[in-house]
């Protein structure tokens, strides 16, 4: 049990950073407007989680222009894709 | 920690993200059931014109004068147009009701992984069309229409998938069977779409 409590991961506790990872764990990048859309998140709400999760090195992201707006990809980090597959399987474990 | 409630209600949250974010779940059963109706409709009306003054005793034998094709042709692309028109009206009603968006990364990767099969396909059977062997068309269609759903079931709803597999599997029945092609088609692109179509929205009727 204690083993199991090490793996659950305080960085996706919260239900956007959750998302936020499922949704990069399945695509080779997201977008932040689709983020927005797919978690039905505020700007700031939004931006403020990915920081957090970008600080953990969990994700990095690229900037670039599309007809000159800022879009941002974001990209899960090989640390983040273990660290959530870890998660996952701690939870899986515990709901059995 | 959380409780195990709050858990199962994780679990379900990251497989719903991952799905909306990489696959297109808003596709209609409706759209499936409206374009195999069509179908149907498209493969009876030609079949009256190819074998409208056809003695039906013995091998049956075609000869197609220049009107009739033109017929067949607009018979093909009113059934085109039309499939294509109530799939997209089905799908975009029931996109709303998701609040999905129509035309998004996942329709693309869907239409695009989709679209690839099917334009070798068109060529290839047009080349073989404008050389003369008409009795390969309706096998292959059905085939590279098979190839193009499960291309595009990565993207999609898993029924898809199986749909593809039972349309190549009924084109390659069919090469043994050169002169029913129609007959072939109203069952693939017909029938089967009509079931599949109630199928599937029976099971994510919402």
């Amino acid at each position: 049990m204690k083993d199991l409590l090490k793996d659950l991961n305080k960085a996706f506790e919260n239900k956007v950073r959750l998302g936020i990872m499922s949704a990069l764990m399945v695509n080779e990048y997201v977008d932040f407007n689709t983020l927005k859309d797919l978690l039905g998140a505020s700007d700031g709400n939004l931006a403020s989680h990915l920081k957090s999760l970008e600080k953990s090195e969990y994700i990095t992201f690229e900037k670039e222009f599309i007809d000159r707006k800022p879009n941002t990809k974001y990209m899960a980090t090989k640390a983040g894709k273990s660290a959530f597959v870890k998660h996952v399987k701690a939870i899986e474990q515990l709901i059995k | 920690m959380k409780t195990q409630e709050e858990y199962l209600a994780d679990i379900a949250h990251i497989k719903d993200m991952m799905n909306r974010s990489s696959r297109f779940i808003s596709l209609s059963g409706m759209s499936g059931v409206s374009a195999g109706f069509f179908a149907l409709i498209g493969s009876f009306l030609a079949h009256q014109t190819i074998y409208s003054r056809v003695v039906d005793l013995g091998y049956k034998q075609v000869i197609l004068v220049h009107e009739k094709i033109y017929l067949l042709l607009v018979i093909a692309v009113s059934v085109l147009v039309l499939s294509i028109a109530s799939g997209i009206f089905f799908t975009s009603r029931k996109a709303k009701k998701n609040g999905q968006k129509l035309w998004d990364v996942q329709t693309q990767r869907l239409l695009i992984n989709l679209f690839l099969p099917l334009a070798v396909g068109g060529i290839l059977c047009l080349t073989l069309l404008f050389k003369g062997y008409i009795g390969l068309i309706a096998p292959l269609t059905l085939i590279f229409y098979g190839l193009g759903l499960l291309n595009a079931s990565h993207f999609t709803l898993n029924e898809i998938r199986s749909l593809g597999i039972l349309q190549m599997a009924l084109g390659l029945i069919s090469l043994h069977f050169i002169g029913y092609g129609l007959y072939f088609w109203a069952i693939g692109f017909g029938a089967m779409h009509i079931v599949y179509g109630i199928i599937m929205q029976v099971k994510y009727k919402s």
